[in-house]
């Protein structure tokens, strides 16, 4: 079981906690996380990534194991413990004025 | 006795106002979409209950927001714009060639036969609608492939399709307006469009009146005459009385030309209300005074509305989509601030007073009159 940490504003809009659980089969990339969240709650789908290119949004970054994943690739296999449910995936909207 | 209902937009949510016939006592709820800007919402004609609203940001991207009970309650809807076919380039700023990439929803308008159709107008420029309630959309494609999209080219806020006007009398017409690129007409239900900026003139491009690249800010009709056109310009306050096949100023004695939205009385075809700015470069209004302008005249004459608005000290400005009216027989007029006041006269326009004075900068507003 994923544990994925959402921002606030994605868990308003899809009425959801904070952190989510999924199941993916396969090998866990971010781009499988990202796809698994959006197939459950498909309300969070563009919010993320943009609907045309797929790319991360420029405020969002993603983080795990205390590392900064936001500019690896989609396809980058994630950190064993995020695997293994020990740590989250984490969704961040990104510090920034506004 | 009636209700009049206030649709609010804000940088940081929705807003809904809501008061009975008299307009003097409101009550104000929200923030709905906390966080979010709201560009935009509106209510079916056909279904008062049924609203759309269209939040987004620089973080989340773009989402819309559906009520069907009037806006006590939200649900997400339909969130994906994508242009049909190969997308294609405009002209970015610099004059080179652009792809076309979806940021936002400006407008939303739907239709006044049903509650589950509505358009969207999008930047970057394009034209989208939905026939099943916002969950999915569609573009129309003819607009921006039409022949001049290749040359329309951003203003300061972006390539945005920011008007929409379904013409109530004509089947199949519908108006819609770009900044920079004019005002452009269908009259088969937007499959095929053409430019309509014959007579107006811009300084700030190179050929003053070319049939494109004109900042238009916003173009309003009467639904009993819907031929007849008013339009704030960038600069210039303009008018069409043949369907937007030819425009004539009519700034007449306003103080300043620059401005960003207009509006029609709900019963007099030919009274139309302006917010004066200062300038393009200075956006507030003229001498610190905020001063709505009215003309009964349907231009070139027009009188100071100052009576409940601060006349020293106001630097706000009113945006082209926060200006609305009701249509009870008094006609309501309201408008909204990027200093977060919404101001509303019961009188049209004789008298005004502040509805609330601390929102968000307001973005849009839109009034629904309700039996």
């Amino acid at each position: 079981m994923i544990r994925v940490v959402l921002p606030a504003p994605l868990c308003t809009l899809a009425r959801i906690e904070r952190e989510v659980a999924l199941d993916i089969d396969g090998a866990v990339t971010q781009r499988a996380v990202i796809d698994a969240l959006e197939a459950v709650h498909p309300e969070l789908r563009g919010t993320i990534r943009d609907y045309a290119t797929q790319r991360r949004r420029p405020y969002i970054r993603f983080f795990a194991c205390e590392q900064d994943l936001s500019h690896d690739p989609p396809d980058t296999p994630l950190p064993e413990p995020v695997v293994a449910g020990v740590e989250p995936y984490l969704i961040v909207g990104a510090m920034a004025g506004g | 006795m009636s209700t009049v209902r206030v649709l609010v937009g804000t940088r940081k949510g929705a807003f809904v106002l809501t008061a009975d016939g008299a307009r003097r006592q409101w009550s104000v709820e929200g923030p709905h979409f906390a966080g979010w800007e709201v560009f935009h919402m509106k209510g079916s004609p056909a279904d008062p209950d049924r609203i759309y609203a269209a939040p987004g940001g620089g973080w989340f991207g773009q989402v819309i927001q559906r009520s069907d009970d009037g806006g006590k309650t939200w649900n997400p809807v339909g969130n994906e714009f994508r242009y049909e076919g190969d997308a294609g380039t405009h002209q970015w700023y610099d004059g080179t060639p652009h792809p076309w990439e979806f940021a936002r929803v400006w407008h939303l308008e739907p239709t006044r036969e049903d509650p589950d159709t509505v358009y969207a107008g999008v930047e970057d420029a394009a034209l989208f609608r939905s026939s099943d309630g916002g969950k999915t959309w569609s573009e129309l494609p003819g607009l921006r492939c039409h022949g001049t999209g290749a040359f329309w080219q951003p203003g300061a806020g972006g390539l945005c399709l920011h008007t929409i006007l379904l013409d109530p009398q004509i089947e199949g017409r519908i108006y819609v307006a770009i900044s920079a690129a004019g005002a452009f007409r269908s009259d088969d239900n937007g499959a095929s469009w053409r430019p309509i900026n014959r007579g107006l003139r811009s300084a700030g491009i190179p050929d003053e009146d070319a049939a494109v690249g004109h900042c238009v800010h916003r173009i309003v009709m009467h639904p009993t005459r819907p031929g007849v056109l008013f339009m704030q310009k960038h600069w210039d306050v303009m008018r069409s009385e043949d369907a937007g096949e030819s425009w004539r100023e009519i700034s007449g004695n306003l103080p300043s030309d620059f401005g960003m939205t207009i509006q029609v009385h709900a019963a007099e075809p030919d009274t139309v209300y302006v917010v004066p700015i200062k300038s393009d470069s200075e956006h507030y209004p003229p001498d610190g005074r905020l001063r709505v302008y009215r003309s009964r005249t349907g231009g070139d004459e027009w009188e100071a509305l100052t009576d409940g608005l601060p006349q020293r000290d106001c630097y706000v400005n009113v945006l082209r989509d926060a200006m609305a009216v009701d249509t009870l027989d008094a006609c309501g007029v309201y408008f909204g601030t990027t200093g977060g006041q919404v101001y509303a006269s019961p009188d049209a326009g004789d008298t005004w007073a502040p509805i609330v004075r601390d929102l968000p900068a307001v973005l849009s507003v839109e009034v629904q009159t309700l039996p």
